[in-house]
């Protein structure tokens, strides 16, 4: 598996996706690991789905919750705010992913802590917390198992939900045995566990500090909720004595009985679970149970800008359910890792380049990343129009390119190639004397009735694809030639 | 009934058959076909790729040639998607009221061939004659954008002599995508190899679909593979008859 070091949230440029996804095909491995568990995932999701009447009104309702949060967001944070505070908790603000390390390192070294135990959170992984916290000294310990797994391996998740998809039981086998020192170890997933199990539960009784990231943060009452299925989680939010949450802005729900809805749209489209096994549920602090100190740290990193974009903005209503990674066909082929991103896959492609903003080369191949298939709209809980953002993004890419992009961006050979196209498409009789020269331009590739290799980055087609030769007879020519002059003459 | 013929760039220039048989189809039913010659583009191609400023005078042009219609039918579920679906989206980019109301009059009469057939015409059964095993591709954009449902089969299951079987794991994507076929040229056809793969399983003679440019894609990859199995246009397995020359 490779290994990446940086991505669209790290500085420096990252490669396109194209280019890591060329090399992420031809692993064999990860095809069939990935194949195996989407179609799983899919399978079950599907079967859990079907069983609930009101499945559309729920996703409407979802829907709804969050444009109407996203339209307010402003004040249910002040409100968040206010609501935590009272409850005894602490609330900073982070304008960006440095500032938000950095409070959370203060935090740390003020509780003289040299390690922390951390619940799968992919805000701190945009961040790259764990990074800055080990460039402070302080060792930051994954809990989550799947975290824990590409943590050992020196990896990057390649999921949202399940980050080590991209393995499978006989390689985390190995990695076991060779990083927990664990000798006798089969590849049982109970056996696999177990060994986990033995590691973490001493980090998790040593801890002074835990570390999460939030699914949801109450404005009304300061809740703060995470859901997981392991119950590590839980042991870290409930046994070290101080706990820091890292939440993306776009987390808050306005009030409690919105769980109603976010609770049945969450489990069933993430895991294919009716009920989700931990979910854990926080109100600032309380006397003799559970962390004397709460820290609830709000990240922005960029969200506000995906905020000021009418259609780019529905990205933020996402919940994290990763839906749309499973039923996706580029990113069952593909994997996580070729988007060079800690949110991969449909929702990946539209959330990264908003959040790191677009002219970053890498990160604005991902809206291509796509052949709009539209199967991530239909089955995302809150109903993100994932496909109208991709073309909207790719909009803004290619405007940027052309604006800013100076005579490289114009001289581009694809811009230059749709200009021209955009111009012929614009003149009926430039468009039926392109017809024509097309007809006779191609004889030097058309060979007994096929062509099998075009020129330049039409080779891209020709790689496996025969084409099939311009016939002699437009439909136009033979609607004219059936009705005399025609119509609209 | 006087409908236009939107025959799609894409089919005018490659695929005049499927604009013939598409006419033929119509004739049979009653229905007087017109074709506009001033049509050239919808614009799908550029807006879809993110050159969204140059695909404007395109939806601008469409609206001119169609917007005085009772209806507008095409052989493609994908510039049907264009028009339908995205043309508003493609207003809302300029400050143009006028465009905007246009498009939203002009939207809802565009009609993919076997929409217009099934639900408007509510005909099922359309006099074709073909002895052949097909198996069908239903486009993503015929399914989840317009959302067509069983009108293909159950004008596919209609015709006479047919020996029609279903595409396991039909409704995935067959990695075609517009300019994404070029753009992620690897990834397409790791999802093509699939998609193949499933029309083998089906040992059908034709595999067919409602959009010539899925049926390009699919049919290129079968043709390099020797596979001897040929892709066809929904429409001209409607038209054909036991007279008519079997494409």
């Amino acid at each position: 598996m490779t290994l990446k070091e940086s991505d669209a949230f790290s500085p420096g440029k990252t490669p396109h996706f194209e280019v890591s996804a060329r090399e992420s095909l031809s692993d064999s491995q990860l095809r069939r690991n990935l194949g195996k568990a989407t179609r799983t995932i899919r399978e079950k999701r599907a079967a859990v789905v079907g069983e609930m009447p009101d499945w559309e009104e729920l996703r409407e309702a979802g829907h709804a919750l969050k444009k109407r949060t996203m339209r307010h967001l402003d004040d249910y944070l002040l409100q968040l705010e206010q609501s935590v505070t009272q409850a005894g908790g602490q609330v900073h603000w982070a304008r960006d992913g440095e500032e938000a390390n950095r409070i959370i390192a203060e935090i740390v070294r003020s509780h003289d802590a040299k390690e922390v135990v951390k619940v799968k959170s992919i805000a701190t992984d945009e961040t790259k917390l764990n990074e800055h916290l080990e460039r402070k000294g302080i060792r930051a310990h994954e809990t989550d198992l799947a975290e824990l797994i590409i943590q050992l391996a020196g990896e990057t998740s390649s999921h949202i939900l399940v980050p080590a998809i991209h393995k499978n039981r006989a390689e985390i086998r190995e990695l076991f045995m060779r990083e927990l020192g664990v000798e006798d170890l089969s590849d049982d997933p109970p056996d696999l566990t177990n060994a986990a199990r033995l590691y973490l539960r001493e980090k998790f009784l040593k801890a002074k500090v835990g570390i999460s990231g939030a699914n949801f943060a109450v404005a009304e009452t300061g809740s703060v909720c995470v859901v997981e299925s392991e119950g590590n989680g839980r042991m870290c939010t409930t046994l070290p004595p101080v706990l820091v949450s890292l939440m993306g802005i776009e987390k808050v729900i306005p009030a409690w009985r919105d769980f109603e809805v976010f609770m049945q749209l969450l489990p069933r489209s993430s895991t294919a679970e009716r009920m989700n096994p931990y979910t854990t549920f926080w109100t600032g602090v309380s006397e003799g149970d559970g962390p004397k100190e709460f820290h609830l740290v709000l990240l922005d990193n960029g969200r506000t800008e995906v905020l000021a974009d009418e259609i780019g903005r529905q990205s933020l209503n996402c919940i994290r359910c990763s839906a749309c990674l499973n039923v996706c066909p580029v990113y069952e082929r593909t994997g996580g890792h070729a988007y060079n991103s800690v949110y991969p896959g449909p929702i990946g492609a539209i959330l990264t380049p908003q959040l790191v903003g677009i002219g970053k080369s890498g990160s604005d191949s991902l809206p291509y990343a796509s052949s709009l298939c539209g199967a991530c709209y239909e089955v995302c809980p809150v109903k993100i129009n994932i496909p109208e953002v991709l073309i909207h993004l790719r909009g803004k890419v290619v405007r940027h390119k052309q604006d800013k992009g100076g005579l490289k961006g114009k001289l581009d050979p694809e811009n230059v190639a749709m200009q021209a196209m955009a111009k012929t498409f614009s003149d009926r009789r430039l468009y039926e004397g392109t017809q024509r020269a097309a007809r006779i331009g191609q004889w030097p590739l058309a060979r007994s009735g096929a062509i099998h290799r075009l020129p330049g980055r039409l080779a891209g087609w020709t790689d496996a694809r025969d084409l099939k030769p311009v016939p002699d007879q437009t439909f136009r020519d033979w609607w004219r030639s059936r009705n005399g002059a025609g119509t609209g003459q | 009934m006087r409908i236009a013929l939107f025959i799609t760039c894409f089919n005018d220039t490659l695929f005049p058959e499927t604009g013939k048989a598409t006419v033929e189809v119509l004739e049979r039913l009653g229905i007087e076909v017109d074709f506009p010659v001033d049509q050239t583009c919808c614009g799908q191609m550029h807006f879809n790729t993110g050159y969204q400023r140059e695909a404007i005078p395109l939806v601008r042009r469409f609206v001119k040639v169609f917007k005085d219609y009772e209806a507008v039918v095409a052989p493609s579920g994908s510039c049907v998607g264009m028009v339908r679906e995205l043309y508003p989206m493609a207003a809302e980019l300029t400050d143009d009221r006028q465009l905007l109301y246009e498009v939203e009059e002009l939207a809802p009469k565009v009609f993919e061939l076997s929409e217009f057939l099934v639900n408007k015409l509510r005909v099922t059964d359309v006099g074709a004659y073909y002895p052949h095993r097909v198996t069908y591709h239903p486009t993503c954009h015929s399914l989840r954008m317009l959302k067509v449902g069983d009108a293909p089969p159950t004008l596919l299951r209609a015709v006479e002599g047919i020996d029609y079987v279903e595409l396991p794991e039909s409704k995935e994507c067959c990695g075609f995508g517009g300019t994404f076929a070029v753009k992620n040229a690897d990834t397409s056809i790791a999802m093509l190899g699939d998609k193949l793969r499933h029309v083998l399983d089906t040992e059908a003679e034709v595999c067919c679909a409602g959009d010539n440019s899925c049926l390009m894609h699919i049919g290129g990859g079968l043709k390099r593979q020797r596979a001897g199995v040929k892709t066809v246009h929904l429409a001209e397995i409607l038209a054909a008859t036991e007279e008519r020359k079997q494409p």
